[in-house]
């Protein structure tokens, strides 16, 4: 038997005895980022193809809450920082490298362009609503001219945020759960799937509510074909991989991983969703609650797993 | 110009006094350090062995804190040493969750903190603090682009190893075995 004992006389706050400098804040920004993003990939996406009349929660209702969950969001990441008072020295540089600097950028641009998307359709939504100035007045009717370029910066921004959660932590080659690329992928299609949830909720026509419930059931394939094909890969990786995928494989997030959000955030509303499909009468908030629920839980999980994961060297 | 720092671990006995010179020079927050011991027990007894190593940040050459930082106040300064801008350093904890050696830290102020080689020193001609106290002379600090410097010279001789290579950061400590 080999018996390896390592004492460090390290004892840093934050970083040892593992890793623990993000807190809740970063995982709930990656939460709401994810349903904003998907919720405007969806009203730019259909808006596009001309499906004003046939989907207006998606269009219309749904993009009324992105503004305030990317304001929350953008909180919790000054929230985060250690050194708040000089947070403007990120929109001083741009680094093509660095996840962080652009995903800071295109909030910048996102949440501008929502924010204006709304208050393009708040006549529509709010009935009698007027605009207190001449010039908002003014504002709206040239933004409503250009409604259609906007949709399509909107959607290529959106594609960008959705994305970016992944990266920002697949980026990181010092902790092994963190980098792989399949991250990026899965992290946009679950940010599309409580995107839909949140548009299912608001879905007034049984139409909508259909076609985006069955848009959620893709997504859920995809989220757990991704998550397979990740601990594959792990599996067939570098030691510290190995180790890293175990920590889901009977080691410390097991249980609440595969309960939380393979089984109640993935199987269980794939599950209600074909009931709902195929007929039967099933509450629309249940499904939706379960598959937010998943997804944060997914982006906690993987955050805080991730900074528990590291090469360790003898 | 390339700085770099060898470590014997043949000579060195982990008396942590490269530490608590370090603590000094830099005015380190009590509770955190920029230079740390590890001892490394290996094997069942009686055959036993040890490796104590003076570890510290790797100014590594490919810095993973380097390219993941936002606002560019982690960089390569003089001699290749990776320093941190204090006022740009918006605290963010990219550049500490991308250090395969945990060598950074958030310092009590805000910003981000690491060990410089001490290049206040260093740019006057001294070594690094660490280097000038260690009682047993294990640890040789200087330039591996100058095939003269002691450093090159001890390299040339003795085996060594570096830590975590496969995370290809190019770190520039090298331990000597």
């Amino acid at each position: 038997m080999r018996e390896e004992l390592i004492i460090s006389g390290r004892m840093n706050p934050m970083v040892d005895p593992t890793l623990n400098i993000w807190h809740w804040q970063i995982p709930l920004y990656l939460f709401v980022g994810g349903v904003a993003a998907g919720i405007l990939f969806f009203a730019s996406l259909y808006y596009i193809m001309g499906r004003e009349k046939k989907y207006p929660a998606a269009i219309k209702w749904a993009p009324m809450l992105t503004p305030f969950l990317l304001i929350i969001g953008l909180g919790a990441l000054f929230l985060d920082l250690n050194h708040k008072a000089f947070f403007w020295q990120l929109y001083l540089h741009i680094r093509f490298e660095s996840p962080m600097s652009w995903g800071a950028w295109a909030l910048l641009v996102i949440t501008p362009l929502s924010i204006v998307w709304s208050a393009t359709w708040m006549k529509e939504v709010f009935p009698g609503w007027h605009w207190k100035y001449p010039i908002l007045e003014e504002l709206e009717t040239f933004f409503i001219k250009y409604r259609f370029v906007i949709a399509w910066i909107m959607l290529l921004y959106a594609v960008i945020l959705g994305v970016y959660t992944g990266i920002l932590l697949s980026a990181f080659n010092a902790r092994p759960l963190w980098n792989t690329s399949i991250l990026g992928p899965l992290f946009f299609a679950s940010s599309l799937s409580t995107g839909a949830a949140v548009i299912m909720l608001m879905a007034k026509s049984h139409l909508e509510r259909n076609i985006f419930s069955r848009i959620d059931l893709i997504m859920i394939a995809i989220e757990l074909f991704l998550i397979v094909h990740m601990f594959m890969g792990f599996q067939a990786s570098t030691q510290v991989q190995i180790d890293a995928a175990n920590m889901f494989l009977g080691g410390p997030y097991t249980e609440v991983f595969w309960i939380f959000v393979v089984l109640i955030g993935l199987i269980l509303p794939a599950f209600l969703e074909v009931l709902e499909l195929i007929g039967y009468k099933i509450p629309i908030v249940i499904t939706s609650t379960l598959i937010l629920t998943g997804g944060i839980f997914l982006r906690f999980i993987i955050v805080y797993a991730g900074q528990a994961s590291r090469y360790l060297y003898e | 110009m390339r700085f770099a720092m060898a470590i014997d671990t043949k000579k060195c006995v982990g008396c942590s006094d490269c530490v608590v010179a370090c603590q000094t020079e830099n005015a380190v927050p009590i509770g955190y350090c920029r230079d740390w011991i590890v001892e490394v027990n290996d094997g069942t007894y009686p055959q036993l062995e040890m490796e104590i190593r003076s570890e510290r940040c790797n100014q590594c050459s490919n810095s993973p804190c380097v390219r993941c930082c936002p606002t560019t106040a982690s960089h390569y300064d003089y001699g290749g040493i990776v320093l941190v801008t204090k006022h740009k350093c918006i605290g963010c904890g990219a550049c500490i969750a991308s250090c395969p050696y945990d060598a950074r830290y958030p310092h009590p102020k805000g910003y981000v903190d690491k060990c410089t080689f001490c290049v206040h020193r260093v740019k006057e001609g001294l070594p690094p603090a660490c280097v000038a106290v260690c009682p047993t002379k294990c640890l040789y600090f200087g330039d591996t682009d100058d095939s003269r410097s002691e450093i090159s010279q001890v390299l040339k001789k003795r085996k060594y190893k570096r830590l975590i290579p496969e995370a290809g950061t190019n770190p520039n400590l090298y331990f000597l075995i």
